[in-house]
């Protein structure tokens, strides 16, 4: 077997069941590789288990069956070499943004002196564009800013594994797009591990390497792996011009739409590890031409595409 | 448009404030109307033979003026520390002991009930288990231990602290339990992520998170403690506020009565403000 960075093995979440009932099973026969250095999202709907699949690889919640190993060693407890961003931001209120980014570098390096640490927090809240208001605290800003904050503390650990749950769930789409382009911007300085819940296809396509897409629950499971085959480095603007970027996109919508909730247990082996089957849509699209005309084919798409870059450039 | 200011182009404070000067000025002009000290000659004609016998202590005796209180108030606030004797200390003096009394049993309360309280908010087990004992012992009076506590100590002085203690440590006690078994869990995660050590959990993110509701059990102790203290130091006897006051009831001495309740709630007042401005320190917005 391969070693991968973080390797999920038949993980199981089960509830006991109120008297005389089954126990309920969220996810069960969750198996799933992270690469070093690879960025990768998973999506699912509501209640399939991706918060609980997150927490015990953050250590935080442990799993009823099934095995987590990063870097040889199984996962536990919590550890700073997993940074975790959650989607509440959990910022300690009586601390300032700085003094928020400190706690984590301080708990991190512990042998470091003040002005070390200062200079280490401050260089990541400037990465994420608040190094005017370093001073202030989460209550005195916006969600936006706080989750920034929240993201610099993350990534000035320089943690192996990140964590990110749903880390721009609460924000508009305005911020949250300023957002994905620092998260992009921090994230190919260190070029971490980051592991990353979304509700957001076009949010996925844009940061992740690969996307996981689970089945619904009750007993959900990991069905596919996309690869995102976009060029890097990428951002909002371009992406989307992308020849593929359109065939991904409707593969990804039709999966969440349709797929997720046909694709049930039945489908899916329940014994043996098996890691999700790798599926590229632009291959896909390729092989069944009809399909793809029927949503929205490459060129259809490339063509509209194409209108809108000259509005653009007539406008700016 | 707000009415309320561009209108009367008063502000609030100073409305409430010239309001608050009139209820005092009435409520003053009353009192000193109603309750003049009987004159010694009655009706300034003459005396009768009974009248003259009596010295005018027929006539009912009222409560002092205000005017009578103020002049006291001035006499004894120009010379606070005089001490001429065992039953005549200036006000400054009796108050020093009763905050004395006051402030050395809550410390020692709150050194006791803060950890206490953190280790009952941080396990359930040592919740459940001293629970049954917190919920007894916390009706009981302070002043029911008095008796007790002078037997076992064998000291008034001591016993008065002990009083204080008693009486101090639930609301603190209860408050730090809750306040710490309250903090949100995210925070506690965050905690547990950076591999904090429990001891600096508990002091880098527990005590900060639960430092506001820590504070209001302490604001609601002092409250109690100065409350307290008057009523055992009139049981002990020797110094104190408490000891004055009823000092000056047997010595028939009313004006004392009055300005040395009036005093009770000035540094009563004074003890709540310094425990608000520290909450105010330590609070927080989520």
């Amino acid at each position: 077997m391969s070693h991968a960075f973080v390797e999920v093995q038949q993980a199981a979440k089960r509830f006991p069941g109120a008297k005389g009932e089954d126990a309920l099973t969220v996810f069960e026969n969750v198996s799933f590789q992270l690469h070093k250095g690879e960025f990768v999202c998973i999506i699912g709907h509501s209640g399939c288990g991706k918060s609980t699949i997150m927490n015990a690889l953050g250590g935080l919640d442990s799993l009823s069956q099934g095995a987590m190993i990063m870097d040889g060693r199984e996962i536990n407890a919590p550890s700073l070499e997993r940074g975790v961003v959650f989607q509440n931001y959990s910022l300690l209120p009586w601390l300032t943004s700085l003094e928020n980014v400190r706690f984590g570098v301080r708990a991190r390096w512990p042998e470091w002196n003040d002005s070390q640490v200062t200079q280490h927090s401050l260089a990541y809240l400037k990465l994420v564009g608040l190094a005017e208001v370093v001073d202030r605290k989460p209550a005195q800003l916006s969600g936006g800013m706080r989750q920034r904050v929240s993201i610099a503390r993350a990534f000035a650990t320089k943690p192996q594994l990140l964590l990110l749950d749903e880390p721009f769930g609460a924000l508009d789409a305005l911020t949250r797009g300023v957002i994905q382009d620092e998260l992009i911007k921090i994230w190919s300085q260190d070029r971490q591990t980051v592991f990353m819940i979304t509700h957001d296809v076009d949010e996925a396509i844009l940061l992740a390497d690969r996307i996981l897409l689970m089945t619904n629950g009750p007993q959900a499971r990991i069905a596919e792996a996309v690869e995102i085959d976009l060029p890097r480095p990428r951002s909002r603007a371009e992406i989307v011009k992308h020849p593929n970027y359109y065939t991904i996109r409707n593969y990804l919508v039709d999966f969440l739409v349709k797929r997720s909730s046909e694709l049930h247990t039945a489908d899916l082996d329940r014994r043996n590890l098996q890691y999700p089957r790798s599926v590229d849509p632009v291959a896909l699209a390729v092989d069944a031409p009809v399909d793809a005309q029927e949503t929205d084919s490459p060129s259809t798409a490339a063509s509209n595409l194409a209108t809108f870059k000259r509005k653009e450039t007539h406008h700016g | 448009m707000d009415r309320t200011t561009t209108e009367w182009n008063i502000s609030l404070n100073m409305r409430a404030t010239v309001l608050a000067v009139l209820i005092l000025a009435i409520g003053l002009g009353l009192w000193e109307g109603f309750n003049q000290v009987p004159a010694m000659a009655g009706g300034g004609g003459e005396l009768s033979e009974y009248q003259k016998l009596m010295a005018g202590a027929d006539e009912t005796a009222k409560v002092p003026p205000p005017s009578e209180i103020l002049t006291r108030a001035w006499e004894e606030l120009s010379n606070p520390f005089y001490d001429a004797g065992p039953n005549d200390k200036g006000i400054g003096i009796q108050l020093g002991y009763s905050l004395y009394r006051v402030l050395s049993g809550y410390l020692l309360a709150a050194l006791i009930a803060i950890p206490a309280g953190f280790l009952i908010g941080m396990s359930p087990l040592m919740y459940k288990a001293l629970n049954p004992y917190i919920q007894v012992l916390r009706p009981i009076s302070p002043l029911a231990w008095m008796p007790l506590a002078l037997f076992i100590i064998q000291d008034s002085e001591a016993s008065a602290i002990f009083v204080i203690f008693i009486c101090s440590i639930w609301p603190m006690l209860l408050n730090t339990a809750f306040g710490v078994a309250g903090v949100r869990q995210d925070w506690v995660n965050v905690a547990r992520t950076h591999e904090l050590s429990s001891l600096k959990t508990a002091f880098k993110v527990i005590l900060p998170a639960a430092a506001p509701t820590i504070l209001t059990g302490m604001r609601i102790s002092i409250g109690i403690a100065w409350l307290v203290i008057v009523a055992a130091e009139m049981l002990v006897g020797g110094t104190g506020i408490g000891y004055y006051v009823w000092n000056e009831w047997n010595n028939l001495d009313l004006t004392s009565v009055i300005f040395s309740i009036l005093m009770i709630g000035v540094v009563g007042m004074l003890l709540d403000l310094a425990l608000s401005s520290i909450a105010r320190l330590v609070t927080y917005q989520e």
